[in-house]
């Protein structure tokens, strides 16, 4: 059980050389072994959507894989969102229409948000809004969360 | 109804950026678990899997011999540590019969599932778990005691082996001649209510990391409180440190709702091991600690009647309501207490009396979760008052508007009390003024036509209404202090805490209003015992009002003595002078100017100099303006649903929610509280659950079985707003962070009993499931 393996995460372009036993769960992993601690954890069962990474370019629960299972393959995490200074058009527009409170949530929805605007920026407002339901958020309602995304798909679409 | 605001202000009623996102956007928040100072242990927990049992053997030595393992703490390791073994919490009421402090671990008898036992620190979280499942403890199996009705019946066992009963608490809220109403009224309605609400759920479950210093002998704690000066008076008492000896701070909170408000065992415990180890310690709840160990609200039985006259005006309310405990007392009776006094404080209610009694159930304990207990009260007059509607025949709008305490009342003193004793008084609001907005923005008088559409269609629609009064900025102060220092930066600390509303942006709005108007220039600091030497923390939508109120009066007194120091240094009248920015100018000649970065150097003194002018030293401003009275804030919310009767699905079409919170000091910081108190209450209307079944096992403990609103859920909501200053503080603002969830369960029941009227179907229980709507439209049809 206390077998170590070394692996190779490719977290936002770069390689991080971890040691990791079978049991750890990616989202640890990223956040320990990584350091990277703006992916959360809210359930570690895989309902709440908080710690939705993007792996190879699909939203993933980090919670419900394994550090081990990742090796070598590509990980996006919110950190990754960000060129610099400029913001990211999605974190743009969860700032623009208050799309977060207290914040905790907002790392995992903004990655699934990417992953599904990425995966067809000719999506629909309903597939959005049924995307979107993956997650879970305590705070704001959602409304304000598909009004920022909604913003950014039209603007992909225009 | 129009809009007042803060018109002549330069931030203060505006949309501006939130001072938190820049960070919380980029991943780059600091949450608790985001704390890993080096040499960092981590703890686990073991819980009681049994709801009540006698624990006759702990031995811990084969999880002690677990390599990697650093303690194995039982209360008897910690007794010799503690002044005391178990957590005195309970706020002062007369109306104890039973004293439930709980220990700081369990040692003789565990009374609910998960109920912390043992502590093991190891070197990470895996080991820790591991080595807690090798705990080995005995337990004799006791009777259980899992519904708070038959809590109270006689030869009922008892929650606590050696409780006389189960009967924690009574006390009955009464005023008027309400026998002798019900006497002589022309109607009466009885309704027999079983309300349920459930967790909080903030996304962030609770944590804290303790880092000791033992170069100075003392400790930081970091928490996740809504309460971290009550906290470190809790921990100093407990472990025996004096207030220098121990920080608590409160990082970045994903979100709060209430429980966090609460002092956990689990404090104590972490606090204690990195002393006793000297290293930091780390304990992150996971979710399913969050079910069986964070406190939770959850059933309350109400029978309540109430008489009116002829035309339905209230003549008397009474009653009686059993509230389950569970099985310590971890706040108080705040939870009924609260429920009961929100029933009839939207209406002229000239008799009432309601009598509450507290049962303890072998559960998890009951505390405030948002609302706290409002939404139970509100549930239960609403559906007295649509009862009443319909045994007068008259519109249901139409009686509330009968009923509502008029404007030309206000201020209005009913003859209830808080629970510190004061008048609740109403210090203002238009209430029918604010339904005729809500009925009409939901447009009730033209609702008929869409029944009707609906109806062709073979869809059941109906539409529900419910008022709500609540009791915000709970005092009797906050402390807040600002400070200009030589850098021309404004900083300004609190002992209110940041649960992830914007409270440090509101804080910010209020102190740059008066000094300049550049939010970049203020730093806020809340939650921190270094930072502010007291404060009460997050609780009772109290923040704005009671810290923005000593931020206000600080930022106004700073202002003025800014004003007068530069009018000193450039021989100009203070009068004559504005601050714009980070600096002071003569108005008009924005070249004469003095930066407040100059006006802080000339006042922060020099050995052996003299300052200038008569001003005294530095610029710095403190304040805990005391405000006793609270305000209240009101509202109505319209639900419009539909129902399908093969399935029993209920669909929230369109939910209205027209509401007074004073000024709104950032309208759409307003408009996000009252969206996310609106998903709670439909959550709490439609969806949550803590379900246990006969031996108070807990049947939901994952987000899969317990269920939380989502984006799909969501219905089209509409927010109006009205804005009635109160004039119990200067800014004229009133509460906000729990209104939206309080109506919602009411106005949702009110909306189903008009969809299902052809089934003659009430609702009385919350939440509503589709599988109970199918068993009642069985019955229905059946019979
Ligand atoms: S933490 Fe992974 S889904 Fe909740
Ligand atoms: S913003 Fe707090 S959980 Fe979503």
């Amino acid at each position: 059980m206390t077998q170590h393996h070394s692996i190779t995460l490719h977290l936002n372009g770069t390689a991080h050389a971890v040691s990791v036993e079978p049991r750890h769960t990616l989202v640890d992993v990223i956040r320990e072994g990584c350091g990277a601690t703006g992916t959360h954890t809210g359930c570690e069962h895989g309902v709440c959507g908080s710690c939705t990474v993007l792996l190879d370019g699909e939203p993933i629960r980090a919670c419900l894989m394994f550090a081990i299972q990742a090796d070598g393959r590509q990980i996006r995490t919110v950190e990754g969102l960000a060129h610099g200074t400029i913001l990211h058009r999605l974190q743009q527009a969860f700032i623009d229409h208050h799309a977060l409170q207290c914040g905790y949530c907002t790392p995992g929805f903004l990655m699934l948000a990417a992953g599904l605007l990425e995966a067809d920026p000719n999506i629909s407002d309903d597939a959005l809004q049924d995307g979107l339901s993956a997650n879970l958020c305590r705070c704001t309602g959602y409304v304000n969360i598909l009004r920022a995304v909604r913003a950014v798909a039209a603007e992909l679409r225009a | 109804m129009t809009k007042t605001g803060f018109p002549d202000a330069r931030v203060l009623g505006q949309d501006v950026p939130r001072l938190e996102d820049a960070k919380l956007i980029r991943g780059q928040g600091r949450f608790v678990d985001d704390i890993a100072p080096p040499g960092l242990l981590h703890a686990a927990f073991l819980r009681s899997p049994h709801a009540h049992a006698a624990i006759t053997a702990i031995d811990t030595s084969q999880a002690l011999a677990l390599p990697g393992v650093h303690a194995v703490h039982t209360l008897d390791d910690l007794a010799p540590h503690l002044a005391d073994t178990r957590l005195v919490v309970a706020m002062p009421s007369p109306s104890y019969r039973l004293d439930l402090h709980r220990p700081v671990l369990a040692r003789h008898e565990v009374v609910h599932v998960g109920e912390p036992i043992a502590c093991v620190i190891a070197d990470s979280r895996y080991i820790a778990e591991d080595a807690a499942a090798l705990i080995e403890v005995e337990y004799d199996i006791l009777p259980v005691v899992t519904d708070c009705e038959a809590a109270l019946q006689d030869g009922a066992p008892t929650a606590h082996r050696n409780a006389a009963s189960n009967l924690v608490a009574e006390m009955t809220i009464a005023y008027g001649a309400v026998e002798d109403a019900f006497a002589t009224a022309a109607h009466r309605v009885h309704e027999k209510l079983w309300i349920h609400r459930g967790g909080s759920h903030s996304m962030e479950c609770r944590g804290l990391v303790a880092i000791p210093d033992p170069v100075e002998d003392r400790l930081t704690v970091w928490s996740s409180t809504q309460m971290p000066h009550a906290a470190r008076r809790l921990l100093c008492d407990i472990i025996g440190l004096h207030e220098r000896q121990l920080r608590v701070v409160t990082p970045d909170l994903g979100g709060g709702f209430g429980p966090k408000l609460i002092f956990y065992p689990e404090d104590v415990v972490i606090t204690l091991a990195a002393r006793l180890l000297a290293r930091p310690v780390k304990w992150i709840e996971d979710r399913r600690e969050h079910f069986i160990s964070t406190t939770q609200e959850r059933d309350q039985a109400w029978d309540v009647e109430m008489a009116t006259d002829a035309e339905g005006r209230i003549q008397a309310v009474r009653g009686v309501l059993i509230h389950d405990h569970g099985a310590w007392t971890a706040r108080g009776v705040n939870v009924p207490q609260g429920a009961v006094s929100a029933m009839p404080l939207a209406y002229v209610v000239p008799a009432f009396r309601m009598q509450i009694r507290a049962a303890a159930t072998n559960k998890v304990p009951v505390t405030p979760v948002r609302g706290a207990g409002q939404p139970q009260g509100v549930f239960a007059m609403e559906r007295l008052l649509d009862a009443a509607a319909r045994a007068i025949g008259i519109d249901r709008a139409e009686i509330r508007r009968r009923n509502l305490v008029p404007a030309d009342r206000m201020p209005y003193e009913t003859p209830i009390r808080t629970r510190g004793g004061l008048p609740v008084t109403l210090d203002s609001g238009d209430y029918p003024a604010c339904q005729a907005m809500t009925l009409q923005g939901a447009d009730w008088a033209g609702f008929e036509a869409r029944r009707a559409t609906a109806r062709a269609a073979g869809r059941y629609r109906g539409i529900g209404l419910a008022n709500y009064v609540e009791a915000t900025g709970r005092g009797p102060f906050e402390h807040v202090s600002i400070r200009i220092e030589p850098s021309g930066r404004i900083f300004v600390a609190t002992g209110a805490a940041a649960m992830g509303q914007g409270t440090a942006t509101m804080l910010a709005q209020i102190v740059a209003e008066q000094l300049g108007a550049d939010m970049s220039n203020v730093v806020v600091t809340t939650g921190d015992t270094e930072a502010a030497p007291t404060g009460l923390g997050g609780s009772n939508s109290r923040q704005a009002v009671m810290a923005g109120s000593s931020a206000h009066a600080a930022a106004t007194r700073l202002r003025d003595r800014v004003l007068d120091i530069a009018g000193e240094l450039m021989e100009v009248a203070p009068a004559d002078l504005e601050i714009v920015g980070r600096a002071v100018q003569l108005k008009g000649v924005p070249q004469m100017r003095r930066t407040l970065a100059e006006i802080a150097r000339a006042v922060a003194g020099q050995a052996g100099f003299v300052l200038p002018g008569q001003s005294g030293p530095g610029l710095a401003a403190a304040e805990e303006l005391v405000i006793d009275a609270m305000t209240y804030a009101n509202g109505t919310a319209v639900a419009e649903v539909e129902i399908d009767i093969e399935t029993g699905e209920i669909a929230v079409a369109h939910l209205v929610f027209g509401h007074d919170c004073g000024r709104a000091m950032h309208p759409r910081l307003v408009e996000g509280q009252l969206m996310g108190g609106i998903a709670h209450g439909l959550g709490n209307a439609l969806f949550e659950f803590m379900a246990y079944d006969d031996t108070a096992q807990p049947l939901t403990t994952t987000l899969a079985e317990y269920l939380l609103m989502t984006a799909t859920e969501m219905p089209r909501v509409t927010i109006l707003h009205m804005e009635s200053p109160s004039p119990l503080n200067a800014l004229g603002i009133k509460g906000v962070g729990e209104a939206g969830v309080i109506p919602i369960g009411a106005a949702v029941a009110s909306a189903i009993d008009d969809a299902l009227s052809d089934f003659a179907i009430k609702i009385d229980r919350l939440p509503i499931s589709p599988v109970d709507l199918l068993a009642r439209l069985d019955q229905a049809v059946g019979g």
